[in-house]
């Protein structure tokens, strides 16, 4: 099932058992996937058009009246676009807003370089306050939504829209600030969030055949990062790889080397290397990013090499 | 008419001059421009209840332009919110009174503004929010001439038209100055009644936005919309820097200019007619 599908599937529940959730777009619901929810919940869906900066804002305003608005865009138009919005109406003023953007990094795809987004996270990362989570699979999505309308206070989620493999079975337990233990290892710990993460799996039967023994974890909220697993496998492996679809400048990349700061020990990096998108369809856009295998498999047995 | 409205006003206005005269520099002109529009709305025009800041389904007032926090303190401390003591707190580090409104910090603050246009995106939510709930509540805004240079509130007044939000009133403070120089000048926004009218909004121009007289009638005008399924824009033709003659011949340069307490107890006494 798509991603959006599990989505939307999830707000259906949340607005049904609470008419206080609401979901507000700027013309992107039926990318969001929440168009059919118009007709089912005409009291709980308002789309406000082409105007981003307004919906955030007009979010707030609900939120300060007891409403829990969920807004949604593509995800250079839900963060960069509206980042003033989300930094004054939203998060300095302490309103409980959730912003969803979709087509995260390379998987924008064939809308190409404006609207791919490589910074969202380093944009909202600055932001007091914010918390930023990126889901893996449908199985973590759908554990977190219950968990992310809960959650008193702005959170932006990273959302890729269409289908993905299943990271997680379904005996999955979800802790929104507690990071994701895939796999122990001794030689490596690897960091990964987002989509990415199934390659890393894919790339660890590699540096296992090559005698790598890594750890994996899957940091799914960006912010506030998981410090203390962050801290206690780089303190174990000794050598961390962080991979990511978005810049390697603000986004989990980072948010390790923040965690790290202090700590002796070589951090590299697979994700996109400071520059913009264009379009293409994923397999070019992975090899044109280095977002690939060969590439995490590669940089790790570098991040071992520098120990 | 509630003929104490003049005399609330003096005091509104008296208080905008104490609390930024003893900071010594302050967004004066902005704030006593719209001292009247305030004696109005909490005074007369607003179900609210000091004693419970935060009660449901009480009318709300969104300052968008949030440079005009003082006068809304000055407002709010003399409708018993807080001590008026609280007011020359203005400003300094720890205080509840900072330049640009915090709901967070302040009670009778419904709603966080200071960068331009969003605040009014927030008044057209809670409008919504308070037509969801059915909870009766009429929500004013206050938008700056300058402010309506922002795209936001252009996008905020569009959806609240479509969204038959006939429960928001708003006010523009149509003193024809901002920070550079004339908005005429800068970037005009004339004719300003014509736009709001194309927009889908009721429009009433107030001639002089000074005069409670006047302001209360548009206010009280205003609310006979409520229930026609358009939202209100009341535009205040005001003077910024009203009551204050050095002031207001200051012109642009009094948007955000510095005052000793010599200068406001003598602005005070003159407004007192005791000079």
């Amino acid at each position: 099932m798509e991603m959006r599908a599990v989505y939307a599937g999830c707000l259906a529940e949340l607005m049904e058992q609470d008419r206080h959730v609401c979901v507000l777009d700027a013309d992107l619901a039926k990318a969001s996937g929440t168009r059919g929810l118009y007709e089912r919940f005409p009291k709980q869906m308002f789309d406000c058009g082409v105007a981003e900066q307004d919906m955030a804002s007009i979010a707030a305003g609900l939120a300060s009246y007891g409403f829990k608005p969920w807004i949604e865009s593509f995800t250079p138009f839900a963060t960069r676009r509206i980042c003033d919005q989300i930094a004054i109406s939203i998060a300095y003023a302490g309103m409980n807003v959730k912003i969803v953007g979709t087509d995260p990094g390379i998987s924008a795809e064939l809308n190409g370089g404006t609207h791919m987004s490589m910074e969202d996270v380093g944009v909202l990362r600055s932001i007091p306050g914010m918390v930023i989570f990126e889901p893996v699979d449908s199985v973590q999505l759908r554990a977190a939504m219950p968990v992310l309308n809960a959650y008193e206070g702005c959170v932006y989620m990273r959302l890729f829209r269409k289908e993905l493999p299943d990271v997680f079975g379904g005996d999955y337990r979800f802790d929104l600030f507690k990071a994701d233990l895939l796999k122990e290892g001794k030689d490596l710990s690897i960091f990964v969030s987002g989509f990415l993460t199934k390659d890393v799996l894919e790339a660890e039967k590699e540096l296992a055949a090559s005698g790598i023994d890594a750890e994996i974890i899957n940091v799914h909220t960006i912010k506030p990062i998981d410090k203390e697993t962050v801290l206690a496998s780089a303190r174990k492996t000794g050598a961390v790889l962080t991979v990511e679809n978005h810049n390697v400048i603000g986004g989990l990349h980072s948010a390790v080397l923040e965690a790290l700061a202090e700590e002796k020990v070589p951090v590299c990096a697979v994700g996109v290397q400071d520059r913009f998108g264009e379009v293409g369809k994923m397999p070019y856009l992975r090899e044109a990013m280095g977002l690939t295998v060969e590439n995490i498999v590669a940089t790790a047995k570098k991040a071992v090499g520098l120990k | 008419m509630n003929k104490d409205l003049k005399a609330i006003s003096r005091d509104i206005r008296c208080d905008i001059l104490r609390c930024i005269g003893h900071l010594g520099v302050g967004h004066i002109g902005g704030c006593l421009s719209v001292a009247e529009l305030l004696a109005v709305l909490y005074f007369e025009a607003m179900n609210i209840d000091p004693a419970q800041p935060k009660k449901a389904g009480r009318d709300r007032f969104i300052c968008s332009k949030g440079h005009a926090g003082p006068a809304v303190y000055a407002a709010l401390a003399n409708r018993g919110y807080f001590d008026k003591a609280e007011l020359l707190t203005l400003n300094q580090g720890g205080t509840n009174l900072p330049s640009h409104c915090d709901m967070n910090r302040t009670p009778g603050i419904d709603m966080t503004a200071g960068s331009l246009g969003q605040g009014f995106s927030c008044a057209v939510g809670i409008a919504l929010g308070s037509k969801l709930e059915g909870d009766g509540a009429t929500i004013y805004a206050l938008i700056g001439d300058g402010e309506s240079q922002e795209g936001q509130i252009w996008e905020a007044g569009m959806f609240a038209a479509a969204k038959k939000l006939d429960n928001l009133i708003a006010f523009t403070d149509y003193n024809k100055l901002q920070i550079d120089d004339e908005v005429a000048k800068v970037n005009d926004i004339a004719p300003l009644a014509e736009k709001w009218a194309a927009f889908g909004w009721n429009v009433i121009d107030v001639e002089d936005g000074n005069d409670v007289e006047q302001v209360s009638e548009a206010v009280r005008h205003a609310k006979l919309g409520i229930g026609g399924g358009r939202p209100t824009m009341v535009i205040l033709n005001t003077k910024k820097g009203c009551g204050v003659k050095w002031i207001e011949d200051l012109g642009a340069g009094n948007h955000n200019c510095k005052i000793t307490e010599e200068q406001a107890e003598e602005a005070i006494r003159v407004i007192r007619g005791e000079d």
